[in-house]
């Protein structure tokens, strides 16, 4: 088996491994360059456990071979908090009691904050649909669904505030990118 | 095993006409990996064709859409134009797994995959999308419904794969719906999948319809009785009934793990009329 | 010294406990620092995979590994020659981690290899070539108690005479005589419990239901697969790192089974991502130890998902007969059951268990429960939430649905009129002390959700439910830093945020803040014996253990201060966290805060801890009622939970947010097991789903939000009242939903699960007998 040598870019950093083909993105996260935040629950793709993003996709870093990440940028739970900042979702997750046993908080916590980039008014529905390839035993998802909705509500907050500070600064408004609203989908397309 | 990026379509053919043993195309990898990992295959060469010109975009063609074949389920989704033009195949494309799988699942892994199951395959078929095949002798454009053979098992020749997928203009008033049974709300394969497509006159009459459903035999179904059983009609309940009966009688499927035979054969029905429904109300606008 | 004046037995007011501060591990766990059973490395580790039997029941007439030994990268290849069976030693477990001579399921080991990569491991395993010879297998608990089943211990358990026995129709219809017969069986087990006469108690029922019910084998499915690191010396000196509800049973089992003294093997949990009871027995970890002594070099083994099911503990399918009679006014008279629980190639299914909580939660005069333990091709079961309530809860109450339907009484009301309380002797013998079940009926009739008008296709469904909770042995240190701030040391593993509720009761009882308490999970080396962390005992067993080490460490401390004063030791009392004088006779010292203490700890006498031991008993039942509402798409037998509501007696809530976890984490395992999930077996005895995809366990989208109620009738046999709450919480849900599904759509679903097609089918049968 020939191995392979990548460069590659993950939570800012410039990274470079050497991996086998057969070793997926989680194998060289974990094995190789010690980041055991990403966890394995399944290796298939069915649980989330170890969701990254990969160029701010979100995807299932099991199914993705290490070999083929070579330019890109990943980001992982290791890079979600600021220092000695934690991320609003990490926070919230905490004052929720949103985790029981952890294992699959990483990966809920990275998928949410993806939908969030996203979408910062997510309903509960739109939420559930986003978070249904994150599995979790133990919580029964109920207060990792209030963490999300919550946090959101905190970020429409701060969006608020900082654009009534500018408007009062008399400054033009920066253009705000609509967030492509596109988790709507999910929950409506199960007429069936 | 190898792993393999090539920049040309020419050089992917090169290196798959070439390869000795067993050889995979990596694009989404949501099956391949899968598959490797299970141990179920163990593949001397994987030539990964992200890095080929094309292979991640849709551009307009001929008042239609070419999709290529690493383009993911979300970058499908995002486009808009496609999903608004052919809403069918897009939310059926959309159903594939989570929102992690749609970040890396494509339409043509969907097809090559060879799964009865796959729920963009009769999607793609009703819209009477065609799949263009590359490969060391030609270059050919092949009904989607071509494709498949068997579960797991493809028409393509060695040395061939799917660079894109082709969804034609859809005429004036089409509608197209893609509805699934799953036992839960998401991260299920379809138990039994069913997708329309119908074009109606300026009076509401359909006067083209093209029905296939899936995971009721060992591939995606193309059920002209059922076209012909709302063909002319205005999709009224006694038009609905025949869809209906048509679709349950087409299904051939397997009892599993997944669903009993009497299960599917009865929700064949029941989906093919619900997708007619949604489809209809589309072509209406 | 008059501790007991400050501290009552049962206290009332709090101020740390009720409260919901963040979990003490909780940064590491949102940031991905938290440490889990696969995530330990050793340098120089070995990757360990295990072969498994392809086949549900086969011979094995040969093993050779020449060929994996042969290939480079190879450090150490085992079979059961490896590991010779020790005197003492737990056979039974010490067969189902590598296969002797015959391979009982599919996924029993049979091999395994350490290599230097998992590459090498994988091929090393293809080279192990093992001639098996398939024997006919049986994974149906029914199908395994037939005369003419295949028997899998032959010689081992002696035929059942049924003819001599009461409810013999029940157990195997009219094969029962014919059991007998045979010279062997597969029925390892028989219960019996109950008392007064049903027989006669039927005599007086003016109405009499009994129905035959099912249920599949379900997994645990926890997040996180079985993962150890072993690390053995050459002078026999062990260390493992694992993920485990029990280190101390790891330690000891292992040490058994390999023929080690305890003492050198010492076992350190990790943090454990989910348990449920899965984690409550050894798989991997004497494996793993083996292959590190054989190759001598430390051997991390982790399983794969499909290992995971294949070849962990699922907990047992079973087949069950329940009657039951009553009056007109809701009043039962009596109670029969018959359960038949599988578990798995082994003795052991929880059917004991389960046949003590069938009727727990009711007062009967007159109740009888048989239950049988039988053997099957399949996985050994291991605990798995309320071991065996579940099923049982699931076809009496479904009774208990079905008479109050039939006499037109409210189902809450109908179960207020039977409920057990105080006093009330249990159909499993002891007699109730204050419980809980009569409360949360109550406040399940008083919530919102029972009064939500229902639509079209729409039904509500009411279960109860019960569980003993356990207690035992339990071991605590807590040590006095130099600065005031306390280390407390438990040997109970963490599994939901346990170690919060042992610092609010360690800051509770010295009147300190919470954040001053930090708690680790302590190694096998470091502290004393622990049970595992199992049966709902963690709060209530490490929670009294805490609270009486922290009493013994106040003790110590109101010396140190009547050292300092010159006072004698009882002039002294511990209050808000300070050393006060006892009284006016005692002197006018200004208190001593436990910082000061702590800092002329080391002139006083010496370093300050606290310890308690015990085997703990007294801990209390909990009782759970649900309520739950459902919609049910008639043409597809798809069905959609609306609402769900848990109400618990959880004696006292130590940390409120975790119990409500506890209680919608239970019932959302419990709709994942009346819906969807199932273990699938081949004709040829395989398992056909052995992964996430086609094991469905609830996703995010198929649940509505859990709405809780907690209730707290205090236990008295703990110092703050405290129950267990982990387990009841599964005990109702099965019921519960199959009540709400016949409430919507008139079909009563007696077998498990109650997938789409099985509903769709009885739907038709209702359509085609109307017609």
């Amino acid at each position: 088996m020939s191995a392979v040598h990548v460069s590659t870019n993950i939570n800012g950093d410039d990274v470079e491994f050497v991996c086998r083909p057969d070793e997926s993105l989680l194998d060289v996260l974990r094995d190789r360059l010690g980041m055991t935040g990403s966890k394995e629950g399944c290796g298939t793709g069915d649980c989330g456990a170890c969701s990254v993003e990969l160029d701010g996709r979100l995807v299932c870093s099991c199914l993705v071979m290490g070999a083929e990440v070579g330019g890109h940028k990943i980001e992982t739970i290791e890079g979600m908090a600021q220092g000695d900042k934690l991320h609003p979702l990490q926070q919230k997750f905490l004052e929720h009691a949103a985790l029981q046993c952890g294992i699959c908080t990483p990966g809920f916590l990275v998928a949410a904050r993806n939908l969030l980039e996203r979408n910062n008014d997510p309903t509960e529905t739109e939420v559930r649909y986003w978070l249904a390839g994150n599995l979790c035993r133990c919580t029964g998802y109920d207060k990792i669904v209030r963490a999300v909705l919550d946090t959101a509500k905190d970020m429409r907050k701060a969006a608020a505030k900082s654009s009534a500070k500018k408007a009062s600064a008399k400054k033009p408004a920066a253009k705000k990118k609509a967030a492509p609203k596109k988790t709507a989908k999910k929950g409506a397309r199960h007429a069936a | 095993m190898r792993y393999e990026a090539p920049d040309t379509i020419k050089a992917a053919v090169g290196l798959l006409s070439k390869a000795k043993g067993t050889s995979r195309i990596l694009a989404g990898g949501t099956d391949l990996l899968v598959q490797m990992r299970s141990g179920m295959i163990e593949p001397d060469l994987v030539v990964d064709i992200k890095s080929i010109p094309g292979m991640r975009e849709i551009v307009a063609e001929k008042g239609g859409f070419r999709i290529g074949a690493a383009v993911s389920g979300a970058e499908l989704e995002e486009h808009g134009k496609v999903g608004k033009m052919w809403p069918g195949v897009v939310e059926a494309t959309n159903l594939i797994g989570s929102t992690q799988i749609q970040g890396r699942a494509t339409m043509v892994g969907n097809l090559c995959n060879a799964s009865p199951a796959a729920d963009s395959v009769p999607a793609m078929i009703a819209a009477g999308a065609t799949a263009r095949v590359v490969g060391p002798k030609r270059t050919r454009d092949v009904p989607v419904e071509d494709i498949a053979k068997a579960p797991g098992k493809t028409s393509l020749a060695k040395g061939e794969f799917v660079a894109s997928i082709f969804l034609p203009k859809a005429p004036a008033r089409t509608g197209s719906a893609y509805l699934r049974f799953i036992p839960r709300t998401e991260m299920d394969i379809a138990v039994v999948g069913a997708g329309i497509a119908m074009t109606l006159n300026a009076k509401g009459v359909i006067t083209a319809a093209k029905v296939s459903l899936g995971a009721v035999a060992a591939r995606a179904l193309v059920v002209e009785e059922c076209a012909k059983a709302i063909i002319g009609s205005t999709l009224d309940d006694a038009a609905l009934d025949r869809l209906a009966a048509a679709a349950s009688a087409a299904a051939k499927p397997i009892s599993d793990k997944r669903g009993t035979v009497d299960f599917r054969i009865k929700v064949a029905g029941v989906l093919a009329r619900r997708a007619a429904v949604i489809a209809y109300d589309r072509a209406r606008g | 010294m008059p501790l007991d004046a400050n501290t009552p037995d049962l206290r009332t007011e709090f101020k740390s406990v009720g409260t919901r501060p963040n979990r003490p591990d909780g940064v590491d766990k949102v940031t991905g620092r938290a440490r889990f059973g696969a995530d330990f490395a050793l340098p120089g580790q070995l990757t360990g995979l295990i072969l498994r039997s392809p086949h549900a029941h086969a011979k094995i007439k040969s093993i050779d590994t020449s060929a994996a030994e042969a290939l480079p990268g190879v450090k150490a290849v085992i079979t059961y020659k490896d590991i010779p069976e020790q005197e003492g030693c737990d056979k039974d477990v010490l067969v189902n981690i590598m296969a002797r001579g015959t391979a009982l399921y599919d996924g029993h080991a049979v091999a395994a290899v350490a290599a230097v990569d998992a590459s090498v491991a994988r091929k090393a395993l293809k080279l192990i070539k093992v001639d098996y010879k398939v024997l006919k297998h049986v994974t149906d608990v029914d199908e395994a108690m037939k005369p003419d089943a295949p028997v899998l211990h032959p010689g081992r358990f002696e035929p059942v005479d049924f003819s001599t026995l009461e409810n013999a129709a029940h157990v195997s219809g009219k094969e029962e005589r014919k059991t007998a017969t045979r010279a062997h069986s597969n029925i390892a087990g028989r219960y019996v419990f109950g008392h007064g006469d049903p027989d006669k108690g039927f005599k007086q029922a003016d109405i009499i239901v009994e129905h035959e019910f099912k249920t599949e084998a379900t997994h645990q499915g926890y997040i996180e697969p079985h993962a150890c690191t072993a690390s053995v010396s050459s002078d026999g000196m062990a260390e493992l790192w694992v993920c485990t509800q029990g280190p101390f049973m790891v330690r000891d089992v292992c040490a058994s089974l390999l023929g080690m003294d305890v003492s050198r093997l010492r076992v350190t949990p990790s943090e454990i991502g989910g348990g449920f009871g899965g984690k409550t027995t050894v798989f991997i970890e004497p494996v793993a130890l083996a292959l590190s002594r054989k190759a001598g070099k430390p051997v991390k083994v982790v399983m794969s998902r499909s290992e995971v099911f294949r070849a962990t503990g699922p907990t047992s399918s079973a087949s069950m007969w329940v009657k039951i009679g009553a009056k007109k006014d809701g009043t039962f008279v009596a109670a029969d059951a018959v359960l038949k629980y599988q578990g798995g190639a082994f003795p052991g299914s929880p059917v004991e268990m389960g046949a003590m909580c069938a009727f727990a939660c009711y007062d009967l005069k007159n109740v009888r429960i048989v239950g049988y333990d039988v053997v099957t091709n399949r996985p050994k079961q291991a605990a798995y939430r309320a071991p065996g309530a579940p099923m049982s809860a699931f076809a009496v109450e479904g009774v208990i649905g079905e008479i109050a339907d039939k006499l037109g009484i409210d189902a809450i009301d109908i179960r207020l009129k039977n409920a057990a309380k105080e006093g009330t002797v249990s159909s499993y013998g002891p007699t109730f002390g204050p419980v809980g079940l009569v409360e949360t009926l109550e406040a399940a009739k008083a919530h919102k959700n029972y009064k939500v008008k229902l639509g079209k296709n729409q039904g509500r469904g009411v279960a109860s439910g019960f569980w003993f909770n356990f207690a035992g042995n339990t071991c605590v240190s807590i040590n006095l830093n130099v600065d005031g701030t306390l280390a407390l040391a438990l040997g109970t593993v963490d599994i939901g945020g346990s170690r919060a509720s042992m610092c609010l009761m360690a800051a509770e009882e010295l009147g300190i803040s919470y954040e001053d308490v930090r708690a680790i999970i302590a190694d096998t080396s470091s502290l004393g014996y622990n049970d595992i962390s199992e049966g709902s005992r963690v709060t209530f067993s490490s929670g009294l253990a805490t609270i009486k080490a922290v009493r013994d460490l106040k003790v110590k401390m109101c010396g140190r201060a009547a050292k300092i004063w010159g006072i004698p030791e009882d002039a002294v009392k511990w209050e808000n966290g300070a050393a006060h004088p006892a009284g006016s006779n005692a002197g006018n010292f200004p208190p001593l805060s436990i910082k000061e203490i702590a800092a002329q700890a080391s002139a006083t006498g010496g370093p300050l801890a606290g310890h308690y031991e015990i085997n703990a008993e007294g801990a209390g039942p909990s009782f759970a009622t649900h309520v739950c509402d459902v919609e049910v798409d008639p043409d597809t037998g798809a069905m959609k939970v609306l609402r769900y509501l848990v109400v618990q007696d959880a004696g006292k809530a130590i940390h409120p947010s975790y119990v409500e976890g506890q209680f919608q984490g239970g019932a959302v395992q419990g709709i994942g097991w009346v819906l969807n999930e199932e273990y699938f077996y081949g004709k040829d005895g395989t398992l056909q789903n052995a992964g996430f995809l086609d094991y469905r366990i609830p996703v995010c989208s198929d649940v509505p939000m859990i709405d809780t109620v907690i209730v707290e009738v205090p236990n008295p046999g703990h110092p703050y009242g405290v129950r267990g709450v982990g387990e009841t919480s599964i005990v109702p849900p099965l019921a519960c939903v199959a009540n709400a599904v016949s409430d919507a759509i008139g079909v009563r679903a007696r077998t498990l699960p109650m997938s789409p097609p099985k509903v769709l089918a009885a739907l038709e049968g209702v359509a085609a007998s109307k017609a």
